[in-house]
């Protein structure tokens, strides 16, 4: 499907739900209460069939975070841009590691760069930094007087 | 002409002429006892340099080349750093047992030096049960690998012993097949009446294929036996960093080394031995006056000859296969190299009783 | 850390292997649970050689970021620079010439040859074969020189620049392309006598490592990892980038999900590579290898996203623009990150060996995982 018939198509499964425009790919902004429910809807659903999720981060926006997922699916070849946005006192969005497995790693890598808590993942640790360590080294506030060298 | 039997022929009735019968004995055991060491050391030294110059063929690439000539002293210096290291003890390691192990792999490795026949009539102690006293000693070497592993206190040692251990206790069975082809078309276990039956011509030739089977068995144990590539699962580098011997440095690594030349060493003497004559040269029988030209080659050249050759191979081995995994290695063995000679050994009965063999 | 190490409450030795280890390829350490020889569980811990790249390139000018990710996939360090630049062209809206197209593929494809030769001998040699790593190197070093001669440098090349390549190319380069392609072709046979056909290696690769063709979707695996298991995901076949849409070359799959199948893969990779460059050695146009560009470049705001198909899988560029001369934020979704998180699933059951083998086919490059 390219995007302006994904788009209709999502229009159809779903109400009230927010596009973002000007980008190449179809971007949806989701809150955080429905993600789980909506995560599902587009790797279950047999026209979406999103199986393949290549690429999560998340960005800090100073004020809020926002969880980025970028999903395909291997069939029809059609992609699209999740956007979660969390709140930075409360970084808390559910865990898709029960829906496409390689979020396990990318979840913790989140976790441990941007500070973002997954509920619901089974081994959320530090993956890079020592367990003990503070601060998320992603976000923007974050301060090291001795490792980082400001241009 | 000179040979090694004239020389201690001449040592021997010097010695009684000089000192008389018992002090004769013991000197003759001092000078064989340090005769020993010095081949040990310099066929040590000769092996790895050896293995580095084919290894360097097989890998497009020189080889030592610095230290002396053609680098013939580069094993002699990596010695010289060996012995001025420190030999590490690790804290959790069991340390009467660990420093143990190494001697106890070598002292295998020497005593299985006993019975080989270097060349004619030139041999330590020609007992009457040779190859059986070999098979037997030669096992004791895996009491010092399982020592090292598990006095070490290290996993990789631990997993590097276990393998060892059920490695060679495994192989052990064919090799001892095959062993026992020979004995059975002799009729005898002593070395020297071995190799005298191979007067008119080797078993390899004379045995037909059965012989041919049991070589190759045999030639696959020993490289098993001796823990070399394909077979190295004891050291396996790319999966238990070093195995047996991780946590050994200096002299004692060394003498682990060492014994590993030692053994291959060991293993193709009695290969070639068994198999190709040991000191006896290429004969073929009924052909005297071209067995007596063959004669005008020394024993030694032709048993240092034969026995290189069989080395070259199981390096040859190692340069070029990759390892085998763990039970792919005992499957090798237990459902196919231990059937095999089995059969192989019924069939070279048969070939004995007919009298089938040449 | 270091208390759970030993032997867990149901009598499982746990053993670590790395982070110095000679198999690991670098700094990788892996926990992992044995039973005897059984792997029961395989549990990665990384960050040991971790730089943190994505914070680095934040303070860095679009054209400054690209060096720093050579240093990612140090093996395909001209392929990270390719994706990188194409990103910043998608933003920029940069059209590039002609020539720099085809030398931008022809290095990619060089690169790709150069690091599945080091793959193919250190695999043999994960597998305790020492031998072939000494002659894959002996044509690898062909491939390092000729990138010397243009580059100026034999591993992380720097080449590509927003708007073309750095500089134009040696004009030896035709020349020695087409010796080392003849040179390589008649050596082929080596290779396949020394460790294709050796029945050990296949006995030790068949059967070992599997992963279904959902699993490889589920855990994001991609290159040969993905294309062993029967899934298609070139990059270069299925979202053509520069010139890879008019080039005649084949998606090479194998449908059985083993180390042996990921093994094929490369080394049919390698063919379709050589291919590639054949066609492109005497048709490089000529021209301009760089396009005019501003000297400050300024991504509009929004978001970006480029991805290329490096030597182990697909290579994803995110850059978050506020519209100044740095990225806001940037992200690189590395393949090997992805392809180490379904090795736990593929070595569970297998022996120790196995791990090492399927370690090995799965082409780990450690700073690329770390970044």
């Amino acid at each position: 499907m390219t995007k302006d018939e994904l788009k209709i198509k999502f229009e159809s499964l779903q109400e009230g739900l927010n596009f973002e425009e000007g980008t190449e790919w179809l971007t949806i902004n989701v809150d955080p209460e429905g993600f789980k429910n909506f995560a599902l809807l587009l790797r279950n659903n047999n026209e979406l069939h999103f199986d393949y999720l290549f690429c999560l981060t998340a960005v800090d926006w100073k004020t809020h975070l926002s969880v980025v997922y970028h999903f395909s699916s291997t069939i029809f070849r059609h992609e699209v841009v999740i956007k979660v946005k969390i709140e930075k006192s409360n970084p808390i969005v559910d865990t898709v590691c029960d829906i496409w497995r390689t979020a396990e790693f990318h979840e913790r890598e989140a976790y441990d760069l941007l500070g973002v808590e997954f509920v619901g993942h089974p081994d959320l640790r530090r993956l890079f930094l020592t367990p003990d360590h503070e601060g998320f080294p992603l976000r923007k506030d974050y301060e090291d007087p001795i490792n980082m060298i400001k241009l | 002409m000179i040979s090694l039997e004239g020389l201690t022929t001449l040592l021997q009735t010097w010695l009684q002429n000089t000192l008389g019968e018992p002090w004769a004995f013991a000197a003759e055991s001092v000078i064989v006892g340090i005769a020993a060491i010095t081949l040990f050391a310099f066929l040590g030294l000769a092996l790895v340099y050896m293995e580095r110059k084919v290894a360097a063929l097989m890998q497009i690439r020189l080889g030592p080349n610095r230290v002396g000539p053609k680098g013939i002293f580069q094993t002699s210096a990596d010695t010289l750093k060996l012995v001025m290291k420190e030999g590490l003890t690790p804290d959790g390691a069991d340390k009467f047992l660990f420093n143990l192990a190494p001697f106890m792999v070598m002292i295998a490795a020497m005593l299985v030096l006993a019975p080989i026949a270097f060349a004619r009539n030139f041999q330590i102690w020609d007992l009457s049960i040779g190859v059986l006293y070999v098979a037997a000693v030669s096992s004791v070497a895996v009491i010092g690998i399982l020592m090292a592993g598990w006095s070490s206190n290290n996993k990789y040692s631990l997993l590097g012993a276990m393998r060892s251990a059920a490695q060679i206790v495994s192989y052990e069975l064919s090799a001892g097949l095959s062993i026992l082809a020979i004995v059975i078309l002799t009729g005898s276990l002593r070395i020297s009446d071995i190799i005298n039956s191979q007067a008119d011509g080797w078993w390899i030739i004379k045995g037909h294929l059965p012989v041919l089977i049991a070589f190759i068995v045999f030639l696959i144990a020993v490289t098993a036996e001796t823990n070399r590539a394909p077979f190295d699962l004891a050291e396996a580098e790319s999966e238990l960093t070093a195995g047996f011997h991780t946590e050994y440095s200096g002299m004692k690594f060394a003498l682990f080394f060492l014994a590993e030349y030692i053994n291959i060493f060991i293993g193709c003497a009695i290969n070639a031995t068994l198999f190709f004559g040991g000191w006896m040269p290429f004969h073929i029988g009924g052909w005297d006056s071209f067995n007596h030209v063959m004669d005008f080659i020394p024993s030694s050249i032709w048993f240092f000859g034969k026995t290189m050759f069989l080395i070259f191979l199981i390096m040859w081995f190692r340069w070029t296969f990759p390892r085998l995994r763990v039970d792919q290695l005992l499957n090798l063995e237990w459902k196919y190299l231990l059937p095999i000679s089995m059969v192989n050994l019924l069939l070279v009965t048969f070939m004995a009783i007919m009298g089938w063999h040449l | 850390m270091l208390e759970e190490l030993g032997t867990n409450d149901q009598g499982d030795m746990i053993i670590n292997i790395g982070p110095q280890h000679p198999s690991t390829h670098g700094v990788l350490h892996l926990v992992i649970t044995l039973n005897g020889e059984t792997v029961k569980k395989v549990e990665p811990h990384l960050g040991y050689i971790h730089r943190s790249i994505e914070k680095m390139c934040e303070s860095l000018s679009y054209r400054q970021f690209i060096y720093v990710t050579s240093r990612m996939d140090y093996l395909s360090s001209h392929i990270n620079n390719h994706g990188c630049a194409l990103c910043v062209e998608k933003g920029l809206q940069i059209e590039i010439p002609a020539r720099a197209q085809v030398i931008r593929v022809l290095m990619d494809e060089l690169t790709r040859l150069a690091s599945h030769l080091l793959w193919w001998g250190a695999l043999a040699m994960d597998l305790g074969a020492f031998t072939p790593f000494f002659y894959s190197f002996r044509e690898r070093e062909m491939i390092n020189e000729l990138m010397e001669d243009t580059c100026g440098a034999r591993l992380t090349m720097n080449y590509i620049v927003p708007g073309g390549v750095m500089m134009d190319l040696h004009p030896d380069f035709q020349r020695k392309v087409k010796e080392f392609l003849r040179l390589f072709k008649s050596k082929i046979h080596e290779y396949d006598d020394l460790v294709t056909g050796n029945i050990i290696f296949q006995n030790r690769t068949k059967g070992v490592g599997y992963i279904s063709r959902e699993d490889a979707i589920s855990y994001g695996c991609t290159g040969p990892t993905g294309r062993g298991s029967g899934l298609s995901c070139d990059i270069r076949k299925l979202y053509p980038y520069e010139i890879y849409d008019q080039l005649q070359f084949d998606e090479v799959i194998e449908t059985d999900g083993d180390s042996w199948a990921r093994y094929k893969v490369r080394v049919g990779e390698m063919m379709q590579s050589m291919r590639i460059i054949e066609q492109l050695i005497d048709n490089i146009p000529e021209g301009e290898f760089q396009a005019k560009t501003k000297a400050v470049l300024k991504l509009p705001k929004g978001d970006f996203y480029t991805r290329v198909e490096t030597a182990r899988g697909e290579l994803g560029v995110y850059i978050v623009s506020e519209g100044g001369s740095t990225p806001y934020r940037i992200k690189f979704r590395s393949p090997g990150f992805s392809n180490l998180s379904a090795l736990d699933h593929m070595s569970r059951g297998g022996k120790i060996g196995d791990l090492m083998a399927t370690m090995g086919t799965l082409d780990l490059v450690i700073p690329d995982i770390d970044r």
